[in-house]
């Protein structure tokens, strides 16, 4: 297991230093010219190369990549300000930290991603489970109507038509505001009840139908057979067996989910105005500010490859085939 | 002065292990619901075992054989099979039994070792969990007495080093060693019913003598009663103690397995027996296999299901064969409408020289 890990950790970071070098040559390599924004209107070739000189653009882009990489781990004393370790640059607009607008923002974000993932997971697969125990009956045939319905809408849609509905109207939920978790963990954690459910509804229903045929399929497995020629009653076999086998699977599933849940993390904040690293994406592009694109692009492949690991090693821990190959 | 008293039939059904056969079929149905309409995998079957014996149950694939013995543990799909007559078992009426108590049964009272011991096992569990867990559910002991059992078991199916092998997964076996955990599986609570589905089909030839082997001598330790189902008369010759030949859902001819070998009269059985080759055979012989293939259960053959296949149809004459249907007498017999001298003569005359 540990080698398993060491090895997933190594060529996770040999796939983060590529997309760092990728997104860099892209960003930084494009025809359009940071110091430009920065020049304003009466720019001459003397400040323009002045500028260039402060935002460390004058150097070769692989040594500018290289001294950006560096200075993650070791900070950097940039022209404009002293960077502290992990420096992402400093913003083009306002040479603020990249770093501290990223811990600013990120933990909101991460918690839509995970608070989602976890609400579809249980809802979605909640909902596969209970139709394929009970197959063929009404509630699967709802169940599979409605989680249709769920996948056709769109975030940004029911997302203010359930804040009117439920927050607005009834009043029986927060409209959604960004958490903060070390002073107010209750409130940051009703603050996202709404935003994570109208996030999960896009999913659902992908996850409740793939765990019903999952199900399915593996209750009419050999092994689980044997399971009740054993005398095991049927829930134990059910959750037991059928259910172990079907968990692999799922999670694969999910694994390949995993950007798309970020991305729908990001079109929820959004929709519910909160404070997360898409609308510091979106911003960092309208103003050309790349050392803030990069630092978020960053943080989000890391996040994705990150959370990849600990997904394969769910995966390893439900099969042992996997673990022990 | 004697007075007649009318037997008290309402405790009747309770037969306290008197006459009545441990394991009883009798009119057995099994029928499933399809898209295409319905199939009829068991049509009519009857068949009694006793303690301590091994009924082979012979046919091709799709004549019913692993079906029935699925309906005997209550383990066909609800959903769409239909199952009718009797399964008694120990004077116990398993067809309409409730889940719950044939749960309590099913791998304590009877149970089932299948073909296959790869998928047939989880691939998610330890072997030594996969044997405990039925025992622990039947008997009530603790893991801890559960595991030292699955060791026990291992050890008495021959695994080497059960004590560590317990904590291994199927797929650290190999195929033979899987079969064997499987028969440990399926004997952890001392079954008075086994039944064994082609147990040694995926397996070497050599490891199926093994495994064979075993089955017989920890029959002869606990006096299980077997149903061992296959399609190679091989290895029924080895086990069997009588035999049932099932063809489409039926069962079409019954003997002990020395007259099933020896003095078969059904010609499907003629068939079985002319298909098996032989060591001994000259290389240049062809096999004689049976021509034609089963016939579908969704819509059987009217008469005699074998009649589009069989070669002596014109020696019963007329069109008997494929509009009356021949009856399985009870004891040694066959469901054919030759006469009993015409089925020896045929066996004498034109089977036999060609199964040497």
């Amino acid at each position: 297991m540990l080698r398993f890990l060491v090895r997933r950790v190594l060529g996770a970071a040999v796939i983060l230093v590529l997309i760092s070098f990728v997104t860099y040559l892209l960003f930084f390599a494009l025809p359009s010219d940071p110091a430009l924004l920065s020049c304003g209107k009466n720019c001459n070739p003397q400040n323009l190369a002045l500028i260039h000189k402060n935002l460390g653009l004058d150097k070769p882009i692989p040594v500018q990549w290289w001294n950006y990489v560096v200075g993650i781990f070791a900070g950097r004393h940039l022209p404009l300000g002293n960077c502290p370790a992990p420096c992402f640059g400093l913003s083009f607009n306002n040479d603020t930290s990249v770093w501290s607008l990223l811990k600013d923002r990120y933990p909101t974000t991460l918690s839509l991603a995970i608070g989602g993932s976890v609400t579809f997971l249980v809802i979605g697969v909640g909902l596969g489970l209970i139709s394929a125990w009970k197959q063929g009956s009404v509630f699967d045939r709802v169940a599979s109507s409605i989680s249709l319905l769920g996948q056709s809408v769109q975030i940004y849609f029911i997302g203010p038509l359930a804040i009117y509905l439920f927050s607005v109207q009834l009043g029986w939920l927060d409209r959604g505001h960004d958490p903060d978790w070390t002073s107010d963990p209750v409130g940051s954690l009703t603050g996202l009840v709404l935003p994570c459910l109208i996030m999960s509804v896009i999913f659902w229903s992908n996850y409740s139908r793939q765990t019903r045929s999952l199900m399915v399929e593996q209750l009419s497995e050999e092994h689980v057979r044997t399971a009740r020629a054993k005398g095991m009653g049927s829930k134990y076999v059910f959750f037991r067996y059928a259910l172990r086998g079907a968990m692999g699977p799922i999670v694969t599933i999910f694994g390949i989910d995993l950007g798309s849940v970020f991305g729908g993390a990001i079109i929820t904040e959004a929709t519910f105005g909160l404070h997360g690293l898409g609308n510091l994406a979106v911003s960092a592009v309208l103003q050309s500010d790349l050392p803030l694109e990069m630092g978020v692009m960053l943080v989000g492949a890391t996040s994705i490859v990150f959370f990849n690991i600990l997904i394969d090693a769910c995966y390893a821990f439900i099969d042992p085939r996997i673990r022990l190959a | 002065m004697t007075t007649l008293t009318k037997p008290d039939t309402s405790s009747a059904p309770q037969d306290p292990a008197g006459d009545a056969p441990f394991l009883s079929v009798r009119d057995l149905y099994v029928r499933f619901a399809t898209e295409d309409g319905t199939v009829k995998a068991v049509d009519g079957l009857s068949f009694d075992l006793e303690r301590g014996e091994t009924l082979g149950i012979v046919g091709e694939s799709g004549s019913g054989k692993s079906v029935t013995n699925l309906a005997i543990l209550g383990l066909h799909n609800p959903r769409n099979t239909t199952i009718t007559g009797e399964i008694l078992l120990d004077g116990q009426e398993l067809t309409g039994a409730s889940q719950r108590t044939l749960e309590r049964l099913r791998g304590n009272k009877m149970a089932m070792i299948f073909q296959d011991s790869l998928t047939a096992l989880s691939p998610y569990y330890t072997v030594g969990r996969q044997i405990a867990e039925p025992f622990m559910k039947h008997t009530g002991a603790s893991r801890r007495e559960a595991r030292a059992r699955a060791i026990e078991m291992l050890a008495k199916v021959g695994i080497p080093q059960p004590q560590t092998r317990v904590d291994d997964y199927p797929h650290q076996f190999s195929g033979g060693m899987r079969q064997r955990a499987m028969i440990a599986l399926a004997l952890v609570c001392d079954p008075a019913l086994l039944i064994a589905d082609e147990p040694t089909t995926a397996l070497d030839v050599t490891v199926q003598a093994q495994v064979l082997d075993l089955l017989k001598d920890l029959q002869q330790e606990t006096g299980t009663a077997i149903i061992l189902i296959t399609h190679d008369l091989g290895v029924i010759a080895n086990t069997a103690d009588k035999v049932v030949v099932m063809y489409a859902g039926r069962a079409v001819e019954r003997g002990t397995t020395r007259e099933i070998l020896k003095e078969p009269q059904h010609p499907y059985a003629w068939g079985l027996l002319g298909s098996i080759p032989r060591l001994t055979a000259s290389v240049d012989v062809p096999l004689a296999p049976i021509p034609g293939s089963p016939p579908s259960l969704l819509n059987p053959p009217s008469g005699c299901p074998f009649h589009t296949r069989c070669a002596f149809t014109a020696t019963v004459g007329g069109d008997r064969c494929s509009t009356e249907r021949p009856q399985l007498p009870d004891g040694r017999g066959s469901a054919c409408h030759l006469t009993a001298e015409q089925k020896r003569d045929i066996f004498i005359e034109q089977i036999q020289p060609r199964l040497r």
